[in-house]
């Protein structure tokens, strides 16, 4: 099959959609000819104009005001905003406004628009440009939080995400833009709320999200070389959460780790192995759950330091074969 | 011939179906101070008794396919958009009838439908969605406009900036109207403005500005009119300033130590609908008795909004989960 990056894929769900629906457009600061500042949006205002393409000022706030608007009047707007981090600047408009318009006003409202947004730590560009803020945005009831791994995955959820009714913080990681894989040319979406199973295994669960999905499958091969059989299971979609999934691979392996890169502490990990032992698959556990997650820091510049903030492969394995030493009781 | 000068599309009829519109709004808010001040409601209320005409005068020469964003003082936008007092009284009361089927309460009445994209709990919250709303009827060509209703407290809003800018640059169909009631909570517009007019900010987004006496139904009108025409021919965005004043307190607890009963004396005698009903008798639109008549029946379709909140059913705790997701 044909392969593409991640971020062909994110331009091709975006086009065929827009192909598709007038009512789709993209607003966002230097999408137009300049292509955006990762360069997804490249070649698009040339083929749907400036009206469509929508080059913004630099106003988070405003523009994610106009997105809701326009949203909750019947357009399906995708806004582009640069780096994750500047959602700290648009968050009445994300938390106060497009997430509760609708439950405030007696469910006679819908404000169906996609917030996509470069996330991440690796590029060197320090403390303001490299965060993972997801667990903010998952906190809060009336959005849904996507953070896709794949060039395949992001294609068939952001093509969901769009035809969804309701705000879908779109989280795409910076180091994945330029991984390949194998993805169709058609269009086709992959429904909010279903994880996926990357790697089958036995001995011990995984679940990883965005980079850390990359991670934990490197992870996974190392330690086949010793007889450790790894399950790495990918919730793709943060909320909705399909719980379902997680626990039944706790239930086969008897054993979790849970790794993200943002912060460990408050971060959606601590969600996830809350949520598994409330469930039944508590009972199933012969190890204490390993939470791996970035280190209670602003994100450093220095290289070695930045990769010393975020897990690796090396403390990846380790969770692994603590966790399998680790018995309960 | 008549003195009063007012847009084409306000016939007298229109005038007279104002003044008794102003009264609804008073009483409105009188009956919810009262059942405020009895503990018969809960939460939060902000009053805009004293405000009517900049509500009233506004609404007044929008076509029904426009659309108004509003306020935390937003019961008078409400009402003046079309709003039925029974639902909103409801929703007040926190039943199943209220346009929110009790979720939203006084800050949050919304009728997407008929074009009134909500009130708001944030301070400046509504200016950029008023902004999409605009977008989107540009894009789509759905010819309308939005009004956008907002404070003086919100013009010192980041939101307010970004929003008039969007707007000026994309030539939206917006007209931004300021309430300047002169506090933002307590604060007094001369401490937290360094300038007179709050219009004057238009400037630094090549956009017009036009103060009028928020207080005078009928300039409030002719302005509004003239700033939607202006947006409904593709010229973009107009600021206008009406300024006027809040009778009551901010919000339900408030002893209003930030200013003086005198200040607040010299503004009652400026009340906006008592001045329409001089200017009505002056020019023969109606009699006294007819000015009468009017406020009586504003008063009654009030009680009996009371009434159909009171009757209304509670929400059952099985709708607790609904709505949150389409």
């Amino acid at each position: 099959m044909r392969e593409l990056t991640y971020l062909e894929a994110v331009r091709e769900a975006m086009s065929q959609e827009m192909r598709e629906n007038n009512d789709i457009f993209i607003l966002g600061e230097d999408i137009g000819v300049y292509g955006g500042a990762f360069g997804v949006t490249r070649g698009m205002i040339e083929e749907f104009g400036p009206e469509r393409i929508r080059n913004t000022p630099i106003s988070e706030s405003g523009i994610t005001g106009a997105a809701v608007g326009s949203a909750l009047t019947g357009m399906r707007p995708i806004l582009e905003l640069q780096f994750s981090d500047f959602i700290t600047i648009a968050m009445d408009q994300l938390v106060n406004q497009a997430a509760k318009l609708r439950y405030m006003y007696g469910g006679k409202a819908q404000v169906p628009m996609v917030l996509r947004t470069p996330a991440g730590s690796g590029t060197g560009a320090a403390a303001q440009h490299s965060q993972s803020l997801e667990a903010w945005v998952a906190h809060v009831p009336g959005l849904k939080v996507i953070q896709p791994s794949t060039a395949y995955d992001v294609k068939g959820l952001l093509k969901a995400a769009i035809e969804d009714d309701n705000p879908v913080i779109f989280y795409e990681h910076k180091l994945l833009y330029k991984t390949k894989g194998e993805v169709p040319e058609e269009s086709y979406s992959i429904p909010l709320g279903k994880a996926d199973v990357k790697r089958e295994g036995k001995d011990v669960t995984i679940v990883a999200t965005a980079i850390m999905v990359h991670k934990a499958l490197e992870a996974a091969e190392n330690l086949m070389e010793e007889g450790i059989d790894v399950e790495v299971v990918d919730p793709r979609t943060l909320v909705p959460l399909d719980l379902d999934t997680i626990v039944d691979s706790v239930k086969k392996t008897s054993r979790l780790v849970v790794v993200h890169e943002a912060v460990k502490r408050g971060g959606y990990g601590g969600e996830i192995a809350s949520a598994v032992a409330e469930s039944e698959a508590f009972d199933y556990l012969d190890a204490p759950v390993k939470r791996l997650g970035g280190k209670e820091i602003p994100i450093p510049y220095n290289p070695d330091l930045e990769k010393a903030t975020v897990p690796q492969v090396e403390d990846i394995i380790q969770a692994v074969k603590e966790t399998l030493n680790k018995k309960i009781g | 011939m008549r003195n009063l000068k007012v847009p084409e599309m306000i016939t007298d009829e229109k005038l007279i179906e104002l003044y008794k519109q102003m009264w609804q709004i008073r009483f409105f808010e009188e009956k919810v101070d009262e059942f405020f001040a009895k503990g018969m409601i809960h939460g939060t209320t902000h009053l805009a008794v004293g405000q009517e005409a900049s509500a009233a005068g506004a609404c007044a020469v929008l076509e029904d396919r426009d659309k108004i964003t509003s306020t935390h003082r937003g019961h008078g936008h409400c009402i003046a958009k079309g709003a039925e007092v029974n639902g909103m009284m409801a929703e007040l009361f926190g039943r199943t009838t209220g346009y929110c089927k009790g979720k939203g309460g006084s800050m949050h009445i919304a009728d997407v439908e008929k074009g009134n994209l909500g009130a708001n709990g944030i301070v400046g919250g509504g200016i950029p969605l008023a902004v999409g709303a605009a977008l989107t009827s540009k894009m789509k060509e759905e010819d309308y406009v939005v009004l956008c209703f907002f404070g003086d407290g919100a013009s010192n809003e980041g939101s307010f900036h970004e929003a008039v800018n969007l707007a000026s640059i994309w030539d939206l169909p917006v007209v931004f109207i300021c309430e300047n009631n002169q506090y933002g909570m307590s604060g007094p517009v001369k401490e937290m403005l360094n300038m007179e007019n709050i219009a004057d900010r238009a400037g630094a987004y090549g956009i017009p500005g036009n103060v009028v006496d928020g207080n005078d139904i009928i300039a409030v009108m002719n302005s509004v009119d003239e700033a939607v025409k202006h947006a409904r021919g593709g010229n973009g965005p107009t600021l206008i300033e009406a300024k006027t004043y809040r009778w009551k307190g901010h919000s339900k607890s408030d002893a209003k130590k930030y200013r003086t009963r005198e200040e607040e004396k010299e503004w009652r005698a400026k009340d906006p609908i008592i001045r329409l009903r001089d200017q009505l008798m002056e020019e023969a639109i109606f009699t006294q008795e007819d000015a009468e008549k009017l406020r009586e029946e504003a008063k009654k379709e009030i009680e009996a909004s009371v009434e159909f909140a009171k009757q209304s059913p509670e929400p059952t705790l099985d709708t607790l989960m609904e709505d949150v997701y389409a």
